[in-house]
């Protein structure tokens, strides 16, 4: 996956704001709109925003960086939320963290460096009956062990090494 | 035409097609995100696929869930001439012949059954359960039943009905109507809604707004996600009802962006409620108009608390404020604004409908109604439950969850999440109500429950929710900020076997301040999970400090692997190919050994040991290992 260039960020923001009105209460729906299209919110863009509604860069900063959704860094191609809610935590959740951040050699909250992989970790995805959860890009995982995180990334390398034959 | 005329053709619309739906098999999947997870749209995929590749007449329908997720995926098939049955742990296998065998053939696969849904002569049903003897389902009465994506399914079982009514109502009488059910809210902290509503009435202020709180970010709770996922339009009644009452024109639903699912399906609930005059302008042409719009938090616990909300719908961090001015007076946009938890608008089309007298029927006093429980951790029957308020924690332990499994030992449970406490064994013949759980030092709170069994440590739980509160502080207040800071930290250095005798009363002395010392409930109740572990398995914390030793054998600093020699195999290799760091190796003389440098303990070599040998345990302090080589 190539980086977008600033222009890119530039356009694709200037996009996701000709959809709403000039109004500081819109700005949280702004950057979620933004975080879906570029994946992450780079700094390039919230300057934009700021510009835009006509307030400081630091209040779109603050707000971007007070809430866990919005992510500074590019994620990985694949994104891997580990689950840390109560039920998943009695359950074991802390060894599956564990397990990820070694296979994937990063620390949870960082993509590996061919960007393929992210690893973060989400306070409940509320599947807790099926504790512990890894959710990877949309799918849940349920009942995960480290045998089946080792699996997960079996399927991922035989997957793309399939898209990589001619 | 009247307000009644317009919803009798409406109604008589969607019943006409629930009748014609009747006609015909229908085949239910409960597509919520629990059963998403255990693999429910690849059993819909099937389905549709084996009822389209054998040109059957049959529906296949995607519906929320029945609060049975242990059981996922879930498939109930209704086929005309037979009761409805539900089956259970559905493979794609067991879907073909739901098909084939049942559909086609008339068998009705009784090996595969869970139970029927309404009593019968063929097979058990639900109400044979133990557990429905304690079960009293209000709110969540349709859930799994109907189809979440289509308005004609709520209205067909008797949706809007109550807005038809109260559209005729004077709004006073409305607030009298909820007042004298005694409804008090369910995001925790039980405040009469009728109260609320009428000051939001009364006060001077336009517009007024109405927003519904589905903000659930307790770890441990999911009820109010599935109840969005699985009857959306029940909410949306109730939000509908709330704005003419205290005469709001807007209204929102705050939904967590976590719940994707939620999300799309309240989306969709808005469309076909705005399609049918529901929503909008004149609303059922009784001259009230009111919209609503959706608005997807971003993952900040605090935002549940309602002046936080308010803050991150206006735009900026979600900070709690003061309160007063409460939002009632001053929320939204300084305006008078309802916030109401989703389960309590959930409650209020029923009450409407059914009398505040049939609500105040169930439950205590004190606390009418039901209550809903997501029932979570140590559980055989994982999964939401609705029972009367006051029923007590053993029937909700041991009737409806059917207790703790493997023969485990209960040991305590968790209720309300990180604001709530851990009550043991002890209080387990206490009664589920707003008062008695706050009196024993836990919280209703959401309505997360959490059963921890005797694997499970009480200080490393406290940890776990001090953590939690730790990190979603939003640092306004210094104690909440810098208390849960510190006590965290004592809290870490316990579970890692460096405590201090004096500890313990610096954590309690801690905990008071910090709850003396906050705005907003998040700081307020942080310390609860501390408070109410310390008061009943002191015993616990005092083995970690003085002996360096977890009796639950869960603190990871704690505790070793260790190979019972006489018990292993010798010539398994289960443990050795378990391993995901390579500690195991085996001795010259086949012998297994476990290097204690390269254990990174994560238990796998304890599932992967046979059960008729059981070789691999845990053992707490880790020195016992070196003792045990020793001799």
């Amino acid at each position: 996956m190539a980086w977008e260039t600033e222009e890119q960020i530039v356009e694709r923001t200037a996009e996701v704001l000709a959809e709403y009105d000039s109004d500081r209460t819109k700005l949280i729906p702004i950057l979620q709109r933004i975080q879906e299209s570029l994946g992450y919110i780079p700094g390039r863009a919230m300057l934009e925003v700021a510009g835009r509604l006509g307030i400081p860069a630091v209040d779109v900063y603050g707000v971007a960086t007070f809430y866990n959704q919005f992510r500074l860094h590019p994620p990985g191609r694949h994104q891997i939320k580990v689950c840390m809610g109560t039920a998943c935590h009695m359950k074991g959740g802390n060894i599956i963290l564990d397990h990820w951040e070694r296979r994937l050699d990063i620390r949870v909250g960082q993509t590996t460096p061919d960007r393929e992989f992210g690893l973060e970790r989400v306070a409940c995805v509320g599947c807790c009956t099926l504790a512990p959860v890894t959710v990877v890009d949309d799918t849940v995982h349920g009942k995960m062990t480290p045998t089946k995180v080792d699996g997960l990334l079996f399927a991922f390398g035989l997957a793309r090494r399939e898209g990589e034959a001619p | 035409m009247s307000v009644a005329q317009k919803y009798g053709a409406l109604a008589a619309g969607a019943g006409k097609r629930w009748e014609e739906r009747a006609q015909k098999p229908l085949l239910l999947v409960g597509t919520a995100t629990c059963g998403r997870a255990a693999g429910a749209l690849e059993i819909l995929r099937c389905l549709r696929e084996e009822v389209g590749r054998r040109g059957l007449e049959a529906e296949v329908i995607e519906v929320g869930c029945m609060g049975h997720c242990y059981a996922e995926p879930l498939v109930v098939v209704a086929k005309p001439g037979w009761p409805a049955i539900c089956y259970g742990y559905v493979t794609e296998g067991i879907a073909a012949r739901l098909v084939e065998d049942f559909l086609l053939n008339d068998d009705p696969c009784l090996e595969f059954v869970l139970a029927a849904l309404e009593p019968n002569d063929l097979v058990p049903s639900f109400a044979d359960f133990p557990r429905s003897r304690y079960e009293h389902k209000m709110v969540l009465a349709r859930c799994g039943l109907i189809d979440p994506e289509d308005i004609t399914h709520y209205i067909a079982t008797g949706g809007y009905a109550a807005l038809a009514r109260v559209l005729e109502m004077a709004p006073e009488e409305v607030i009298a109507l909820i007042k004298a059910s005694g409804l008090r809210g369910r995001g925790g902290a039980g405040f009469p809604t009728g109260v609320k509503w009428e000051a939001c009435r009364s006060a001077p202020g336009n517009p007024k707004y109405v927003i519904c709180n589905a903000d659930e970010g307790d770890p441990g709770a999911f009820m109010d996600r599935t109840l969005l996922e699985s009857n959306p339009h029940a909410v949306l009644e109730g939000l509908i009802i709330a704005a003419y009452a205290v005469g709001a024109s807007q209204g929102y639903v705050y939904v967590r962006a976590e719940y994707p699912l939620a999300v799309e399906r309240v989306r969709t609930a808005l469309e076909q409620a705005r399609e049918q005059g529901l929503l909008g302008r004149d609303v059922l042409g009784s001259g009230f108009s009111f919209d609503v719009e959706l608005f997807q938090g971003s993952g900040a616990f605090v935002c549940g608390e309602e002046t936080a909300l308010i803050a991150s719908m206006e735009g900026n961090p979600g900070l709690p404020r003061h309160r007063p001015p409460f939002p009632v007076h001053a929320g939204l946009h300084e305006k008078p604004t309802v916030v109401n938890n989703v389960k309590t608008l959930a409650y209020v089309p029923l009450i409407v409908g059914q009398g505040w007298e049939w609500f105040t029927g169930v439950g205590t006093s004190r606390s009418p109604g039901t209550a809903v429980f997501a029932l979570a951790g140590k559980i055989v029957n994982t999964g939401l439950a609705e029972v009367p308020m006051g029923t007590t924690l053993r029937q909700l332990v041991y009737e409806v969850g059917s207790g703790v499994p493997k023969g485990k030992k209960f040991k305590a449970v968790q209720i309300g999440g990180p604001s709530g406490g851990c009550l043991p064994a002890e209080l387990l013949d206490m009664p589920v109500d707003f008062d008695s759980l706050t009196a024993a030092g836990a919280m209703m709170g959401s309505g997360g429950m959490v059963i921890l069994d005797e694997d499970d440590c009480m200080v490393e739980m406290a940890r776990f929710f001090l953590d939690f509160t730790q990190k979603e502080s939003c640092g306004k207040c210094t104690f909440c900020r810098l208390g849960t800071r510190h006590m965290l930290d004592i809290l870490t250095r316990i579970t890692k076997g460096q405590g201090r005798p004096e500890d313990l009363d610096l954590l309690q002395a801690l905990a008071e301040d910090v709850k003396a010392g906050s705005l907003c409930g998040l700081g307020k109740t942080a310390p609860n999970p501390v408070l109410s572990t310390l008061r009943y398995f002191r015993e616990e914390y005092e083995a970690h400090i003085k002996e360096r030793r977890c009796p639950a054998l869960m603190c990871q600093d704690l505790i070793a692997y260790y190979i019972v020699l006489e018990r292993c195999e010798r010539s398994c290799n289960a443990c050795v190919g378990s391993c995901p760091v390579e500690a195991i190796y085996t001795t010259p003389d086949m012998l297994k050994a476990i290097d204690q440098e390269k254990c990174v303990k994560c238990g796998s070599c304890v599932d992967a040991c046979p059960p008729q040998y059981r070789a691999v345990i845990k053992v707490s302090p880790p020195e016992v290992v070196a003792k045990k080589a020793e001799g």
